[in-house]
């Protein structure tokens, strides 16, 4: 047995997620993303020269480095903040996704299923029909409306005899469906033009990367994600079941308030500027359990890393795939995930 | 020491723990006994703090057991509950390490110390499971993995430990492992125990107390050679039994006596 053998059999590194491995792992995750971005910054409907390209994104748009000022306006005013916005959009579900499958011990859970999606839409939908002047209504009434239809569907949920993971879910599907009716009543209220859009906003679009909703995302998904790191611990043991995280010490109702009102934060913010981006909490944590293992201070923030760059990449083939025509980004992850999913739901 | 005082638990308008008193003191196996339905499990969560008291009152080291945070509570009392499914990829070696939470400092973030993995790999090596730590939970046989759950009580490293049926489904050889792991734990660190079984002949054999429960009532509560005699489990359970002394143990042996053999044949 070699020293470093030796060293790895005294804490036991071969079957648990250590600080190390976990934090090798982020960093190659986070390089991978870096990476990505940089790449498919240089895809889209205008062609631009790649190397002038990669200096002014190096140089953070300082120096012209060849390209002109419409070619620079481009790459950094346009591209890159939307790459930026579905790198948080991504993050901020995935992380969302990975808290609710291990709060609610059930594997499919996700912001879509428990409906807490369409209530941030309901809340995003009325802030632009009353509220339009005001941009920050947007994600404030989108984080209402996550938390209202969270809130929803946990009193729903609770029976006399408490809340089972079961309960819970069959409880979204009813808020889900409810919300469903609210989305398609207030769009009748709307004009025809408005409509087009409202649908593909729904489908989830990230065209709309207005400065300040970008900075409001990209914020909220690195605060929220850290915050749910935090009490990763807690949630490896509540995906054993609440009885047992009970009693090994968890205080299982501050925990699972916490992690409800940040997960609906993460949803809120990324709906409010992308609509509904669906499978993204599904798919990228089931891939981070099968290939990195179960546990939360792991899954948690890989999932975040890979969820990001799974929707910069989809968005990126949703703006190139039928240039100058755009695909609703929604519509790519759902290709994209779906078949994903019913292959990881065959693995069982 | 865990003692608890005329104790009353109910749920909604319909009393499941009547009036019970126990001590659990350094050393000992209590074994609770009763039918289906007695109140047992809901004894064994009310010690600890997983239900609402009604009346009575429950001291753990001498203090009331509601002014002890969750945390603190969860070093002292650990709970092996009866089988939950595992429906996510968590190794042993993960599952175990879950009995270290309550001794992470404040942050919940929390990496397991050296020492947390150094009593973990000792509890393994106790349970025989360290080199099937790798292996999933929900890939192990049914007494590896009911050897896991106690694994990870043995891991809080507490002073009383509660068993809801450890033994269920478990074959002959795999109920004497268990208990001859709790008995050590008992005999060589003072823990005490308090063990729910339906194996009265089993409670017989290693409890140094029993408490017979019927209808969340307490029906007899001492040493085996006192409450395991005819009438009372004739009460407990409306069963006609003979009680006669182990030929080997000397422990009461309680056999049931069926009366109409035609209504098994």
């Amino acid at each position: 047995m070699t020293v470093t053998e030796g060293l790895h059999m005294t804490v036991l590194g071969d079957a648990r997620a250590t600080p190390r491995r976990t934090a090798l792992i982020c960093l190659m995750l986070g390089a991978a993303l870096l990476a990505s971005i940089v790449l498919v910054s240089l895809f889209g409907s205008e062609r631009l020269p790649a190397s002038e390209s990669l200096c002014t994104l190096f140089s953070l748009g300082r120096r012209g480095c060849g390209l002109s000022a419409a070619q620079t306006a481009i790459l950094m005013d346009i591209r890159l903040p939307r790459i930026l916005l579905a790198a948080a959009v991504g993050a901020s579900l995935a992380a969302a996704g990975a808290s609710y499958q291990a709060l609610l011990r059930n594997p499919l859970a996700e912001p879509y299923l428990l409906g807490i999606s369409n209530g941030a839409a309901v809340g995003t939908m009325l802030s632009l029909v009353f509220l339009g002047q005001f941009a920050f209504a947007r994600p404030l009434l989108a984080f209402g409306g996550a938390l209202l239809a969270t809130l929803l569907v946990y009193r729903l949920a609770a029976g006399r005899t408490g809340t089972t993971p079961e309960r819970l879910i069959l409880s979204g599907v009813i808020v889900t469906t409810f919300l469903s009716s609210v989305i398609v009543f207030v769009t009748t209220l709307l004009d025809a033009t408005r409509i087009r859009s409202f649908t593909f906003w729904l489908l989830g679009d990230l065209s709309g990367s207005a400065g300040n909703l970008l900075i409001v995302s990209i914020v909220v998904s690195i605060l929220c994600t850290t915050v749910l790191s935090f009490h990763a611990r807690s949630l490896n043991l509540l995906m054993l079941g609440e009885r047992d995280a009970f009693d090994l010490g968890v205080e299982v109702s501050r925990v699972r308030f916490t992690v409800f009102i940040v997960a609906s934060l993460l949803v809120g913010s990324s709906v409010a500027s992308s609509g509904s981006v669906g499978y993204v909490g599904l798919v990228v944590p089931h891939l981070v359990r099968l290939s990195f293992g179960s546990d939360n201070r792991l899954t948690i923030p890989a999932a975040a890393l890979l969820g990001a760059m799974f929707v910069v990449i989809a968005d990126t083939l949703a703006r190139t795939l039928i240039a100058p025509r755009e695909l609703p980004v929604g519509a790519i992850t759902a290709i994209i995930g779906a078949p994903l999913f019913i292959y990881l739901l065959r693995r069982g | 020491m865990l003692e608890a005082q005329n104790i009353v638990a109910r749920y909604g308008s319909r009393t499941a723990v009547d009036s019970v008193s126990l001590t659990l003191s350094a050393g000992q196996i209590t074994a609770l006994i009763g039918p289906n339905g007695a109140g047992k499990s809901t004894l064994l969560r009310t010690l600890n703090g997983g239900m609402t008291l009604v009346a009575g009152f429950i001291l753990l080291n001498g203090k009331p057991l509601e002014s002890f945070a969750r945390r603190e509570i969860a070093k002292h009392i650990a709970v092996v509950a009866q089988e939950s499914d595992v429906r996510f990829p968590v190794t042993v070696l993960e599952f175990v390490l879950g009995g270290r939470y309550a001794w992470a400092g404040g942050t919940t973030w929390g990496w397991e110390s050296v020492q947390d993995v150094e009593s973990v790999s000792a509890v393994l090596r106790e349970t025989s499971l360290l080199e099937m730590r790798g292996r999933l939970m929900n890939e192990l046989s049914g007494g590896e993995r009911q050897r896991s759950v106690l694994a990870r009580a043995l891991a809080t490293e507490a002073t009383h430990l509660l068993l809801d049926e450890p033994t269920a489904n478990l074959d002959l050889s795999h109920q004497a492992t268990i208990l001859s792991l709790v008995r050590s734990r008992c005999n060589r660190r003072g823990v005490s125990a308090l063990v729910i079984t339906h194996d009265i002949n089993l409670a017989a054999e290693f409890a140094d107390n029993v408490l017979l429960l019927k209808d969340g009532r307490s029906l007899a509560y001492g040493p085996p050679q006192e409450v395991f005699r005819a009438e009372l489990i004739e009460q407990a359970f409306a069963i006609k039994v003979l009680v006669d002394q182990h030929p080997m143990s000397t422990v009461p042996r309680i056999t049931p006596v069926h009366e109409d053999r035609r209504s098994f044949r």
